[in-house]
């Protein structure tokens, strides 16, 4: 372990540059007063920037190592991005200042928004929600409005499928739905004729992922919107697998009324050590007045546009407001350089090449010894291989083969989930990877595979990490959630 | 193909290998009538120079104005160490650290950050973040409703001075779950709670923010003894950066405030037209298992050497599925590495002179627009740094006049305006302000 900050403080110490001159008399009375000095760090300039650097080379990271973290789309970050995103005239921009000093933002925003709706196929979308959970909290907020709306109280099933996302059936709750479990079927689709009997008048709607977190695209998909149509419910859809199907087909097109995307996977925004997203909403023409605000609306006058905030008073029957401003404004301008670079063609080849990586990796695997959850089916941009026998038979379980990839200088996968599959490992290799990548992961797949037939252990593995496994009752026991010095 | 590395050769060998004769075989799965051929509705590709370009000109259009803004945002000097390093590929392109063994950067970074927000908020515990201090209060509206038992109303009571569009955003979240949000009276000359107040039927909570939204200091005393008097929990909602001069959320009254949240952005986030920013959370030991979000805690090797994860994640939504504390699944990682770098970078004293400066400079400000005629301050009373002021005339066409100057005054508040002036703020700069409103005023006269 690096020695904490707080350890490597020393009383009186400064990184003078940062502070500005200021009068030491305090105008605030004395019972508003702090009287306690927080111990913050007392270091130099060179010793955070050392500390902190230091810290990041204890990470795996897409920049440094391949990172096939299924459902997550570790694909990479280009570059500018980044900078221009954080140009000064945009990294500056106060979040109240009036539309006339925010038409360039404003410009990048709008038709962010357009092209978002092409390529889910929805009709109206709000930039608002500031991670993919949020996107799905807006999303049942306004199917509820709509059922709402409508004077059909009852309504107040969401059905979820048992192999999706936790945030699915933990947002239907905090919109105060009741969650119903619906089962997947062998080959990996919905089980239509348990869908048929969860559908009803209580139905209010669906949260579909598809391709769905086992890594296909549900065949039926079509007769699964009309089931759920003709029994007055509405589709959501899941957007943390866009990435597989970009550019090929549309949520849309698929008869999906809302639909979150997490531009963060997709679209390329960083991943940061988890945060900041962006969960965008799109929506289906029902759902149109019931977007999040604000949205960014443009006119024409005189064949010059110019772009302001829809609000309160343009869209009166909005589920509200789910951030203190407009979200995650920094994120949303990397994704539209991402989306400006990529472009109309780029954006299908996305898609493409996720899924060639995919299908590739799935069929390499396959052919090295590892059991396919579904082998009888493409891949989407991800698949699972179950190491329910390897555990059985020589005690090599999903966890051991996360850890050992980790001295093979690789991320692991997705373990344990999704919770259906025994022993699985959930593998998405993206389109920014190389053969020559995926062949040398292959590889490591398979020496960890010989060395545990041959009677290695891989209970004790990562041995060349920063830190060995570390000890997980114990955290969460003896909880030390901070460092405070010893009296 | 933009960041796709395949050759003609390279995409030939893996459709071989996987037995399919082109790409489009790999989407043989999907029902044909859904195939779509083009996204005619998104522009062709741009070079990397072709975007950069573009985004310079977009950028440059919004001008450098000087901005005179609070309101929940705040402009101050970011050292340029902090997103150096926080844009190091290691922390921006790693992920939520599940393998902790392969992600001790980021654990330990947050468990630093931890550690800083719970001794500047005076508090036991944090989580690694929520998305924003708006959204934070409805989380801690939540995470109050689990902890709170006892009062079985639902009914969250809110401070005069908390802001609107957290409550807002607060019942956008929130109120789905039998969650209502009170508003207490206000005494109009001061701009805090009123002297007499009714807290009506087992209140859950009481809200309380400081410094309050238009810019007053509230008696946190009066209020938090008050509150838990009658049974309810205490939420603070503060300006990290004013609890450098301000008593802390942990100190108020004689118990302290329950929980604290509030906008992380004035920690080395910058502006960047209101996101992203991080939300705080930290509150007394005995709600950590009520709170949502992921939780760092320190912990030990197989070999006894101490080292970082996650933990508490039986809370969590990817655990506890329908029956979670939340639906979050990410914290705002990247915002907090920044602030933790921040706060390393400028230390206790050196949040204190930000601070100082803040004040002086808004003290300033508003002595010398009060010196002009029909401007008055609109409550009575300290500040920390930002003022609410009155105007003889409608404020709106005022700050139109102000921008078109390539200022921006501050905050319409309908009867008044916000002004702030951060530490950004040199003399030249209040006068340049000072010396445009007086013209204005004269010429609107």
């Amino acid at each position: 372990m690096e020695t904490l900050i707080f350890d490597k403080s020393r009383s009186g110490r400064r990184a003078f540059a940062q502070a500005p001159v200021a009068d030491d008399a305090v105008a605030i009375p004395e019972s508003l007063r702090r009287k306690d000095t927080p111990r913050l760090p007392e270091a130099s300039e060179l010793q955070v920037v050392r500390h902190f650097t230091r810290l990041s080379r204890q990470n795996f990271s897409i920049d440094t190592q391949f990172y096939p973290l299924g459902s997550c789309t570790m694909k990479y970050n280009p570059r500018a991005c980044n900078a221009l995103a954080l140009l000064p005239g945009f990294a500056g921009r106060h979040p109240l200042g009036p539309v006339s000093h925010g038409q360039g933002f404003l410009a990048c925003m709008y038709e962010l928004q357009e092209m978002l709706k092409e390529v889910t196929g929805m009709q109206g979308v709000s930039l608002t929600p500031m991670a993919g959970a949020q996107g799905e909290l807006a999303g049942v907020l306004m199917i509820q409005a709509y059922h709402k709306a409508r004077g059909d109280l009852e309504r107040n099933e969401i059905i979820v499928p048992d192999a999706a996302h936790g945030t699915n059936p933990a947002t239907a709750t905090m919109c105060g739905c009741v969650v119903r479990e619906l089962p997947t079927g062998s080959d990996g689709d919905i089980d239509i004729a348990a869908l048929k009997a969860a559908v009803g008048p209580k139905t209010a709607g669906i949260m579909l992922t598809n391709p769905s977190t086992l890594g296909v695209f549900d065949r039926g998909i079509v007769e699964v919107a009309k089931i759920v149509h003709d029994a007055g419910g509405l589709l959501y859809y899941d957007g943390a697998n866009l990435n597989a199907i970009c550019g090929k087909v549309r949520p849309g097109d698929m008869e999906f009324d809302v639909i979150h995307m997490n531009l963060h996977k997709t679209f390329s925004t960083p991943h940061g050590g988890g945060g900041p997203g962006s969960g965008a909403v799109g929506v289906g023409a029902r759902l149109l007045p019931f977007l999040p605000i604000p949205v960014v609306g443009a006119t024409e006058r005189d064949g010059v546009t110019s772009y302001d905030w829809l609000a309160e008073e343009a869209l009166p029957q909005s589920i509200g407001r789910l951030s203190g401003f407009m979200g995650n404004a920094g994120v949303l301008l990397r994704a539209y350089v991402y989306m400006r670079m990529v472009g109309r063609d780029g954006m299908r080849r996305l898609a493409e090449y996720a899924t060639l990586n995919a299908n590739y990796l799935q069929a390499r695997l396959r052919d090295a010894g590892f059991k396919l959850a579904f082998p009888e089916r493409r891949a989407s941009h991800e698949f699972i291989i179950t190491l329910k026998n390897e555990a059985r038979e020589i005690n090599l379980t999903a966890m051991d083969v996360a850890k050992a990839l980790l001295d093979h200088n690789y991320h692991a996968p997705t373990t344990y989930f999704p919770l259906l599959v025994p022993e699985c490992l959930l593998i998405e290799p993206t389109e920014t990877e190389s053969k020559e990548t995926l062949d040398n992961f292959v590889a490591a797949m398979t020496a960890i595979a010989t060395d545990a037939k041959a009677g290695t252990s891989f209970k004790e593995a990562p041995y060349t990490m920063p830190v060995r496994r570390l000890d997980d009752v114990k955290a969460a026991r003896q909880l030390d959630l901070a460092y405070r010095p010893p009296k | 193909m933009p960041f796709i590395p395949h050759t003609e050769d390279d995409t030939r060998e893996m459709l071989a290998a996987i037995g399919a004769s082109s790409i489009d075989d790999l989407f043989d799965e999907i029902p044909p009538q859904l195939l779509i051929k083009s996204l005619d509705g998104v522009p062709t590709g741009l070079s990397e120079m072709e975007i950069s370009r573009l985004m310079h000109q977009r950028a440059a259009q919004d001008g450098a104005p000087l901005c005179f803004i609070g309101a929940g945002a705040y402009e101050h000097h970011i050292p340029q160490a902090v997103w150096d390093i926080a844009t190091r590929g290691e922390y921006y392109s790693a992920y939520t650290p599940y393998q902790a063994e392969a992600s001790q950067g980021t654990l330990q970074t947050i468990y630093e950050y931890q550690t800083m927000i719970t001794e500047l908020t005076g508090l036991d515990v944090s989580n690694a973040s929520l998305y924003d201090g708006a959204s934070g209060l409805a989380e801690a509206s939540l995470m109050a409703v689990r902890s709170n038992r006892k009062a079985k109303s639902g009914r969250i009571l809110l401070a005069p001075g908390v802001n609107p569009n957290y409550e807002k955003v607060a019942v956008a979240i929130a109120g789905h779950q039998n969650i209502t949000f009170e508003r207490l009276p206000m005494n109009g000359s001061t701009g805090n709670a009123a002297d007499k107040l009714d807290a009506g039927r087992e209140p859950v909570a009481l809200v309380i923010q400081q410094p309050s939204f238009p810019g007053t200091l509230e008696d946190v005393d009066r209020l938090t003894d008050w509150a838990h008097e009658r049974g309810a929990l205490v939420i603070a909602v503060v300006n990290p950066l004013s609890l450098a001069l301000l008593k802390a959320p942990g100190s108020w009254g004689t118990r302290g405030a329950d929980i604290a949240v509030g906008e992380g952005q004035p920690l080395g986030v910058p502006l960047s037209s209101g996101g992203p920013y991080f939300g705080f959370m930290t509150c007394r030991q005995e709600h950590v298992r009520q709170m949502p979000g992921r939780i760092v805690g320190r912990t030990t090797d197989l070999d006894d050497n101490p080292g970082f994860t996650l933990t508490l994640q039986a809370r969590e939504q990817h655990i506890r599925r329908s029956k979670a504390t939340s639906n979050i699944c990410t914290n705002q990682g990247l915002m907090v590495t920044a602030a933790t770098i921040y706060m390393s970078l400028l230390g206790f004293e050196g949040l204190r002179k930000v601070a100082l400066r803040a004040q002086q400079n808004t003290a300033l400000l508003v002595r010398q627009l009060t010196a002009l005629p029909g401007v008055q301050r609109l409550y009575e009373g300290p500040h920390f740094h930002e003022v609410a002021i009155s105007l003889d005339r409608p404020v709106a066409a005022v700050l139109q006049e102000l921008a078109r100057r390539n200022i921006l005054g501050g905050y319409d508040l309908g009867n008044a305006l916000l002004v702030c002036a951060t530490e950004t703020k040199t003399a030249a700069d209040i006068d340049h302000y000072v010396d445009a409103m007086r013209d204005i005023l004269a010429k609107q006269d």
